[in-house]
């Protein structure tokens, strides 16, 4: 059981890394809380998987520590260190039972049989594959074959954390759902960190406590799924979470006013020091953007409307940007014009793609 | 449910049973048509039945005889031949490296002796044993060891399996290391974690995962070895003695040498049938190993 700290930690795959642009995972510093649900997400080659093999042993950093508790452990073999690893597509032993493969790890550390018997009978129930201990492991499904990846961490009773690497990646749709709860269960009844690499971000939202989202080698935003979701720190992250992502006009600011094209939006903050020549863009998710009949708001310009089941949306331009809103369900438009009303605590201002905090309303008359 | 039935069908057939039939069918039927006659020469044949049949099964009667000692040389030279040359293909393929340069100068390497033809691989052994100018030869009885591949049987066995594992260990290398190249980098990395040993994670996912190529391997190898004629033939001719006579070179003396077109084309009928046969045992045995019969139960 430990915390795990990542202090300052870079990797290049290349021997001689000359600038940022050589490093796969740009500097990180982090801490894992111990007993955490974290799900580290981002779009493939964003450095999640690099991160993942650094923090299990496989690769060893090119700068910076990784500490469990106060150990340094950055130079230690995996096999040393308290940690099990999910892969994403299953790995069992072909030639073993059920019981051999959840025997394995425990044999390899020389615990004696008695106990590793317990153990191995205590673990298979809580995964529920107590009925087929016997069974050879090749013949199982993909889903049972993870479920023995991940008793294989489950029964070292050292175990620190468990990293998940895409784990539901060749699983069946309708199998994904029950895995991922009864992952959510065992967390809840182990207490252990655990850390999920992921694209999904439905597998991200619905996993973890806390997400990490990474871009390109850095991590752009940590927090809780509602975080994310109702203050992107990045627009990359407006963009990554929610279906659809995010709406990112340019905009120019002045004031309390946003000028998106030759539309005014009234702003709830004021960004009086927004840098110069930086490129200034207002992000609003659809789903704070509602459409209305024209004359309400600020006019738009439907183009489409798509109906995804238990809503719909609309596809619009904001004086030639491409946006999107929802439509309220007794809505009907005849022509392409529209009104779009926005709620105002949900509108950011990024500059360069980054959040601006801005100042609260109170304050602007004193400036 | 209906198929249509075209009779027209058996025209698109037909090209392959043409094919087969000149390639294969007619050919072995020569040759059964041989074992059942006897010659004299001059193209003329006498009806035999199941003469030859009789005699090569019977160890009392000369063919009989001659035909059994050969069967075991062979049984004993393949058996020596997949003893040494699987387990050392699997250790050559262990240690080759897994990625750089390194790795196409390694496979060049290891394809070398498989393309040299079979004469060429005896021809250049035959010289290189030899004790007068072979360096290998030349060498060894410098060392004090008395070596005369031609008149010593167990020095021309000895230079014969040599000459085999030289020529075809890399077969069974590049096999496996087909095998070990198609093994996904996170079954290695799993086994770090569960803390496996060397010896461990070959025995659980190296020699696992090699088990088709290694059963190819095994298979081409035995069928190769039990059938070997060009190399033993250049090398030794089959001598001292008969001491390196195995089937096929005996096959060609009594056929080509003694003209005995019958009791050559019975001993190829079953000298055929035995591969066969040991080919199905050996593919039954090796597919059926340690594959688990599937449950009637559904998995949970």
């Amino acid at each position: 059981m430990a915390s795990i700290t990542l202090d300052g930690l870079a990797h290049a795959y290349r021997p001689d890394p000359r600038g940022p642009q050589d490093y796969a995972l740009k500097e990180i510093n982090h801490v894992w809380r111990q007993g955490g649900a974290y799900a580290l997400l981002g779009p493939s080659g964003c450095g999640k998987t690099t991160l993942l093999n650094i923090i299990s042993g496989l690769v060893i950093p090119t700068r910076g520590r990784i500490l469990f508790d106060d150990r340094d452990v950055t130079r230690l073999p995996t096999e040393a260190r308290n940690i099990a690893q999910v892969f994403q597509f299953p790995v069992v032993y072909d030639t073993m039972t059920v019981r051999e493969n959840l025997a394995f790890p425990l044999k390899n550390r020389k615990m004696p049989r008695e106990a590793i018997a317990r153990r191995v009978e205590e673990i298979a129930s809580r995964l529920d594959m107590s009925s087929v201990l016997d069974r050879k492991a090749s013949n199982l499904t993909a889903d049972a074959k993870q479920k023995i990846s991940l008793g294989r961490g489950l029964v070292r009773e050292d175990v620190a954390a468990i990293l998940f690497d895409e784990p539901l990646t060749v699983i069946d749709p309708h199998l994904k759902w029950q895995l991922r709860s009864s992952l959510k269960e065992l967390h809840r009844a182990l207490d252990l960190t655990m850390i999920y690499v992921t694209h999904d971000q439905t597998e991200a939202l619905t996993f973890a406590d806390t997400v990490v989202v990474m871009h390109d080698g850095a991590v752009v935003q940590t927090g809780t799924p509602e975080e994310l979701f109702e203050r992107p720190a990045h627009t990359f992250v407006g963009h990554f979470i929610g279906s659809p992502g995010m709406n990112v006009l340019p905009a120019k600011v002045e004031g309390r006013t946003a000028h998106v094209g030759g539309v005014a939006i009234a702003l709830e903050r004021a960004y009086p020091a927004l840098p110069a020549g930086e490129r200034i863009e207002l992000g609003v998710r659809p789903e704070f953007a509602t459409l209305a009949k024209p004359g309400h708001g600020l006019p738009v310009k439907v183009t489409r409307i798509e109906d995804i089941g238990r809503a719909r949306i609309a596809r619009i331009e904001i004086s030639g940007n491409p946006a999107a809103a929802m439509v309220p369900e007794e809505l009907s438009l005849d022509g392409d014009s529209a009104g779009l009303t926005l709620d105002s605590r949900q509108i950011h201002i990024y500059a360069d793609g980054v959040l601006v905090p801005g100042e609260p309303a109170g304050r602007e008359g004193v400036a | 449910m209906d198929k249509p039935v075209n009779n027209r069908a058996w025209l698109l057939v037909a090209p392959v049973f043409l094919i087969v039939a000149f390639s294969a069918i007619l050919p072995i039927m020569t040759v059964v048509n041989y074992s059942v006659q006897d010659t004299f020469g001059n193209n003329q044949f006498f009806w035999n039945g199941l003469g030859w049949f009789q005699e090569l099964l019977d160890p009392s009667t000369e063919l009989g005889g001659r035909f059994l000692d050969a069967l075991w040389r062979n049984l004993l030279f393949s058996a020596i031949i997949l003893a040494i040359e699987v387990p050392l293909g699997i250790l050559v393929a262990l240690s080759m490296p897994r990625e750089g340069w390194k790795v196409a100068a390694t496979l060049v390497i290891m394809a070398l002796p498989l393309l040299i033809p079979w004469n060429v691989v005896g021809t250049i052994w035959q010289v290189f044993a030899r004790g007068d100018i072979g360096l290998a030869g030349w060498a060894i009885n410098a060392l004090g060891i008395d070596y005369n591949y031609t008149g010593d049987p167990l020095a021309a066995w000895i230079t014969i399996v040599v000459m085999d594992v030289w020529h075809w260990t890399s077969l069974v290398a590049l096999l496996c290391y087909a095998g070990l190249k198609s093994i996904p980098d996170a079954y290695y990395q799993a086994a770090r974690i569960d803390g496996a040993s060397r010896w461990a994670i070959f025995t659980t996912i190296q020699l696992p995962k090699m088990k088709r190529v290694l059963l190819i391997a095994v298979l081409l190898r035995f069928m190769d070895s039990f059938m070997i004629y060009t190399e033993p033939f250049v090398l030794t001719g089959g001598g001292p003695g008969n001491a390196t006579t195995f089937l096929s070179i005996d096959l060609v003396k009594i056929a080509l040498g003694q003209f005995d077109l019958g009791k050559a084309a019975a001993m190829s009928l079953v000298y055929n049938l035995i591969v066969l046969a040991l080919c199905w045992v050996f593919y039954t045995v090796m597919t059926h190993a340690g594959t688990e019969r599937r449950q009637e139960e559904n998995p949970a």
